[in-house]
């Protein structure tokens, strides 16, 4: 058994004060002074605390207030209020909502995961990853304790081709050759980023970080220069220039390559490979209708790595695109069908922004994943998108501290990890390889609801 | 006693033990006022207390709203002074969310405070979370007029918890109704005997939780089931023959297939002496069952427990898992005389967020598959099935019933008597801000055993009027008649309004 993954994490303080749901409206007209709410009642001593932030004049009671409505209700002379904060609203959008965010501020301040009381508080259920749940198993698997850790649960994962059998000589020798594989200990790599501020410290942070996971960043060839360089062996280059200019020697450095799909992504993967016959080549190809024949075709033609991607709101390219997770389910069911499924890597990315999104698209077929924005998101980002206009970043992530971000990313992926080790640990699966399409172990609102609701208000 | 002749305890007041309750509208007077009392006799709701220098709108939670502007007794219309102003309370937004909207909340504070449903404009049926129970409504026949009164005094809402046609005893409750097992230790002992106490009151059961059986309950034994969970923290033998139902847990809908674990904070010297552990250090309540591999095993247990108390009925409450219909046969055929499926959408005192969102499936969900799969298995009248996790009103209690349920088991809606704020921080710290989870010995101090016990009758009488309301809507003499009757149903995604003859409700 491989020595047990553990991702170290500490506290890597906010820059920023938080933005809250909520925040305090207190009348100071009319105050009796009686400092009821400061002596008695708030129990987080939050009044106590009280504290103005100069940069942003934000004032602690918002952020430090736990709603108990303590104060509100005892007040002598009603005089405190809390109400909705409008740039809490204003955070992300539809997809990158500001509980999304939150939580991954959250996450990456502090490396643990979100726990809470009372029962869950949100919609029923949603559109994309939120239409599904997954298993659990009351009594009849191995024993397992989830984080808490008594049997090791692996989230290893491998990329690369693989074999679907061995040949031998006639002196018992392996003779069939086995294609280079990769393991990863956390199924997922770090992706390019859609829109981020200029400069290096960004992808300084996902490299930092990608070393610290034993992980990848995947890092555009155009935007490799003498610091990033440094980094090669962490990262995965997407050649999106001259292939001829990536001579033999900086190949050597590397462990995995991404090719974009385009006329012939063969032709380039047999160049890499003929240079540096270690080298994993991965073919990036967005996802859309057409990309499960276009993957059989692929696969067939000896791709090893597929990376399947969707836009930053999980949806293919088309009129009318599917979200990847439906996607994923076609192309891997169609792999499966033609039994080549497991031949080559799946790996999904685009939209994926919580933990359990990658529990989710591993169910549907994936091996991995990759991740952009949340990265973003652990180092304080807004999803604002001012950076695509060029305006600048209001928290100032062009000349974000490099080491403090890879902490800030490292924390959030522990997170992330024990996550998927309690969804894992709940469905009684021992290995992050196993999950790969188990639908059976998921339960897709579709199914329910015409199995249960749409019979409703008819008689027998 | 046969619960056609158990009598209901009554309903008493129960104000907020805060000064300034919260409700939907906020009534202000202003210095224009003369203070000539009109609004405190115009308004029947009791919303004014006389004051020196001016009334004073103690009770504005209790107010209609600018609704009432139909009313001759609207006050704001009517004061000589026009010193009244009657506005949204700028707070009431920030209450809850999706499953508990604010105004479900401030819906079943009124019933804990008065023992009937809200006057006030108040939706406290549903939650706003888009789907299940919220996007299911009952199908009532149109009035037809002669509704006589009194004609549902008849109806009966008890239902026989042992359907096994075993020897062990029946057992009747008078309302389709128990309350769910929280731990001493999760809550306060003033929080644990308001429940016990008011279970006692009404003829039901309340569990312990799996945190022991502190003595102060030992006056209401036969109202308690006690639990058996994975860590055992608190079984013993004394306690299991000490009851009328025992409880095998092996999940919780919020953290399904995940353990329990109490924060050290909350592991006082009397909570670790309950649970024979260490004060200050934190518990885990394993996953699963260490002793239970098959449904072999799972019978073992049983045995066991019916071997110990001979009377006892046993209880088996499960979670929601794709084949939850397997596990409810299991349970039959390990001999269980009750199932409970607790959803994915129930409460905890504390539980990562990824388990309470994504595992298991919700109860509207697991509990039409369990009713049907036993009613195909021929075995479903000889098990009682009792649904949990995620029902947070009459109206779902009805609707779960109709889907197939015998009875419920609540948790939440308990708390939320209690004036639990659902703030989501029963975890941290001290424990609860209002006194409700937690074992500081101060904030334990906020909450009055009697009033937390009539809390929790006065809601319960609420929900028990609305059932009964349904029920004779529905033309039915008992609850038992609703069992599975989906065809009283409508889902809003799958059938319009014109579609069906009646109201839906």
């Amino acid at each position: 058994m491989p020595p047990k993954y553990h991702i170290e994490t500490s506290q890597a303080p906010n820059r920023f004060p938080k933005i809250t749901r909520s925040g305090i409206i207190a009348w100071e007209e009319g105050c009796l002074k009686c400092a009821r709410c400061v002596k008695k009642d708030c129990i987080y001593q939050v009044y106590e605390k009280r504290d103005l932030d100069d940069r942003q004049m934000l004032d602690s009671l918002d952020s430090a207030c736990m709603d108990c409505f303590r104060c509100v209700q005892n007040c002598p002379n009603r005089l405190i209020h809390k109400g909705l904060n409008p740039a809490y609203r204003a955070l992300g959008d539809h997809y990158w909502t500001p509980e999304i965010i939150s939580e991954l501020w959250f996450q990456a301040e502090s490396g643990r995961i979100p726990v809470s009381g009372a029962g869950y508080g949100g919609p029923f259920s949603g559109p994309g990853f939120d239409a599904m749940w997954t298993d659990m198993s009351e009594i009849v698997r191995p024993t397992r304790d989830g984080i808490h850790g008594r049997e090791y649960i692996s989230t290893t994962v491998d990329i690369g081709r693989k074999a679907m059998a061995l040949e031998f000589g006639p002196g018992g020798e392996i003779v069939s050759r086995t294609p280079p594989v990769v393991e990863i200990p956390l199924p997922v790599i770090f992706d390019m980023l859609p829109w981020a501020p200029p400069g290096d410290n960004i992808p300084l942070s996902f490299l930092y970080g990608a070393r610290a996971l034993g992980t990848f960043a995947i890092v555009r060839q155009s935007a490799i220069n003498p610091i990033i360089r440094e980094f090669l062996p962490y990262a995965i280059i997407y050649v999106d220039g001259d292939p001829g200019s990536l001579h033999a020697q900086m190949l050597r450095s590397l462990k995995i390559i991404e090719v974009p799909d385009g006329e012939d992504p063969i032709a380039l993967q047999k160049r890499f490979k003929s240079m540096h016959p270690e080298l994993v080549v991965m073919i990036r190809l967005r996802l859309s209708p057409g990309a499960r024949e276009r993957s059989l075709y692929l696969i067939e033609q000896g791709a090893e790595v597929l990376h399947l991607v969707a836009d930053e709101y999980g949806l293919e390219g088309g009129s009318d695109p599917l979200f990847i997770k439906e996607r994923m389910k076609d192309v891997h069911l169609h792999l499966v069908d033609r039994g080549v499924r497991d031949q080559v890597t799946l790996i999904g990315g685009g939209g994926i922004a919580m933990a359990e999104h990658m529990a989710k698209l591993i169910i549907c077929g994936a091996d991995a994943l990759s991740i952009d924005i949340p990265l973003l998101v652990s180092m304080e980002c807004r999803v604002c998108r001012r950076c695509k206009e060029g305006i600048s970043c209001p928290v100032g992530l062009d000349d974000v501290d490099p080491l403090w971000g890879s902490l800030r990313i490292r924390n959030l992926m522990a997170a992330w990890h024990s996550q998927l080790l309690e969804i894992l640990g709940a469905m009684g699966i021992r290995e992050a390889r196993r999950l790969r399409g188990e639908m059976g172990r998921a339960m897709f609102f579709e199914d329910l609801e015409k199995e249960i609701f749409a019979t409703m208000g008819k008689r027998g | 006693m046969t619960a056609n002749h158990f009598h209901f305890p009554g309903i008493k007041k129960a104000p907020s033990r805060f000064r300034n309750a919260l409700g939907k509208y906020r009534v202000t007077i202003t210095k224009a006022c003369t203070n000539c009392g009109l609004c405190v006799d115009l308004c029947p709701y009791g919303v004014y207390r006389a004051g020196a220098k001016r009334p004073k709108a103690s009770c504005d939670h209790l107010c209609l709203g600018p609704s009432c502007s139909k009313n001759d007794f609207y006050c704001t219309e009517r004061c000589p002074e026009k010193a009244i102003r009657i506005l949204p309370n700028p707070s009431f937004e920030v209450l809850g969310d999706r499953r508990w909207p604010a105004e479900l909340l401030a819906g079943t504070w009124h019933m804990a405070e008065t023992g009937t449903v809200p006057h006030q404009d108040l939706n406290y049926k549903t939650g706003n979370s888009g789907g299940g129970f919220d996007k299911i409504r009952f199908i009532l026949p149109k009035k037809n007029g002669n509704g006589s009164p009194g004609a549902n005094e008849n109806i009966a809402t008890a239902i026989e918890l042992n359907r096994s046609g075993d020897i062990r005893p029946r057992v009747t409750i008078p309302v389709p109704l128990y309350l769910g097992g929280m731990s001493f230790g999760s809550v306060s002992i003033v929080t644990m005997l308001s429940r016990v106490r008011a279970a006692a009151a009404l003829g039901t059961f309340c569990c312990t939780g799996e945190g022991g059986y502190p003595e102060e309950l030992m006056d209401y034994d036969d109202h308690i089931i006690t639990q058996v969970a994975t860590g055992l923290f608190g079984v013993r033998e004394e306690t299991i023959r000490r009851v009328r139902i025992v409880e095998f847990k092996y999940a919780q809908g919020a953290k399904p297939g995940l353990g329990g674990h109490l924060l050290g904070d909350k592991v006082t010297p009397r909570v670790a002496q309950m649970r024979e552990a260490v004060a200050g250090s934190a518990l885990f309540s394993p996953f699963p069952f260490h002793s239970v591999y098959s449904v072999e095993d799972h019978k073992k247990h049983v045995d066991w427990i019916k071997e110990i108390n001979k009377k006892a009925l046993v209880s088996v409450k499960v979670s929601t898992p794709t084949d939850v219909d397997m596990v409810a046969v299991g349970s039959y055929y390990a001999g269980a005389h009750i199932v409970q499926l607790d959803g994915s959408y129930g409460g905890t005192g504390a539980a990562p967020d990824i388990a309470k969102k994504n595992i298991a499936m919700p109860i509207e969900y697991a509990l039409p598959k369990v009713h049907r799969f036993l009613l195909a298995e021929g075995i479903r009248d000889r098990i009682t099935i009792i649904a949990s996790g995620g029902i947070r009103s009459a109206y779902d209690m009805a609707k779960i019933i109709a889907m197939g349920a015998d009875g419920v088991c609540l948790g939440t809606a308990d708390l939320v008597a209690l004036e639990c704020i659902r703030c989501h921080h029963c975890e941290s710290g001290r424990g609860c801000a209002r006194g409700i989870a937690t074992t500081d010995g101060e904030l334990t101090n906020l909450m009055e055993l009697e009033w937390g016990t009539q809390r929790i009758i006065n809601m319960y009488s609420a929900w028990r009027a609305q059932l009964v309301h349904i029920l004779g809507r529905l033309g039915m003499r008992s609850v038992t008649e609703l069992v599975g009757r989906f065809d009283v149903l409508a889902h809003l995604d799958y059938i319009k309004q014109e579609e069906v003859e009646g109201e839906l409700d």
